[in-house]
């Protein structure tokens, strides 16, 4: 079952990176996308049942839209910073504690840090996050855990990977 | 002129816009940890753009700009974590007017508990 989750997903990269639907290729693809998975455990899903929640799927599309637009917003306000002659920073590094379990979707969480608001994450120890913040301002007490980083996206994460 | 070769011409300009502010960003930041942050958006989004574009500008390779769209989203940020943590652990210091570094306050913990683990 695991192996046929990572044969199918890697059997659609094939055809969209190919484009093509000829029988050899395909067939080509096939075959390699199954012996990449049989003797690659690693990428395997740990839990194949999730694979086949559609709820998982929706949100993960909603959550595209929304870090997609979070995204533009921190690059605007990063350029914004970048081309004030005061060069407007007040930066530091803040921890941030979240209630994310799986590998999958604290990697995830620490991407979409990394991309948004002038956050960049330096390291994850358990559930601790420490984060490079441009602007510590925005956070009212630096010495507890500035949780606005991560509310946003940890209620799409959530559901997508846990 | 096609509206989606219009539509694609727009996203490569502004791509183009946010990689030259990022480029400016890295050189205008103080410290090693807000060049990165530069560093990484504006690349990020400035390539995702300029990708993107070229794939509406061509609508039939859109699928495969797509993919490359989301292995840079996947791979970029990673490589910039790993940048700062090794800037952090080899006692690279923060912007003078830095506020505060828990990092830093929680290493020793930190260090000792790995250790700890890996036996």
């Amino acid at each position: 079952m695991r192996v046929f989750i990572s044969t199918v997903v890697l059997f659609i990269v094939w055809v969209i990176l190919t484009q093509s639907f000829d029988p050899q290729e395909l067939f080509t693809g096939l075959i390699v996308a199954a012996v990449v998975s049989l003797i690659s455990p690693a990428i395997a899903s740990d839990k194949p049942k999730k694979w086949f929640q559609p709820k998982r799927y929706v949100y993960l599309i909603i959550y595209l839209f929304y870090f997609i637009w979070e995204m533009i917003k921190s690059n605007i306000d990063v350029a914004k910073r970048v081309v004030n002659p005061k060069l407007p920073i007040n930066p530091g590094i803040v921890k941030v504690k979240t209630k994310l379990k799986t590998n999958a979707a604290k990697l995830a969480l620490a991407n979409s840090i990394t991309l948004t608001p002038g956050t960049l994450t330096v390291d994850i120890h358990d559930e601790w996050f420490y984060i490079h913040w441009i602007d510590v301002s925005n956070c009212d007490d630096v010495n507890r855990s500035c949780q606005e980083i991560v509310e946003g996206f940890e209620k799409y994460l959530e559901v997508i990977f846990e | 002129m096609l509206w989606y070769e219009i539509i694609g011409i727009v996203m490569i300009i502004i791509g183009a816009i946010f990689l030259f502010l990022g480029a400016l960003g890295i050189i205008r930041m103080p410290d090693v940890y807000n060049r990165m942050q530069a560093g990484t958006k504006a690349t990020t989004l400035g390539a995702l753009s300029v990708i993107m574009g070229v794939g509406i500008y061509h609508p039939a390779w859109i699928f495969k700009t797509g993919i490359i769209s989301l292995f840079i989203l996947l791979t970029n940020p990673v490589s910039s974590n790993a940048l700062a943590r090794a800037a952090h652990n080899a006692g690279i210091p923060l912007y003078e007017k830095s506020v505060v570094d828990k990092y830093a306050e929680d290493k020793e913990k930190i260090r000792a508990e790995e250790e700890k683990q890996n036996g």
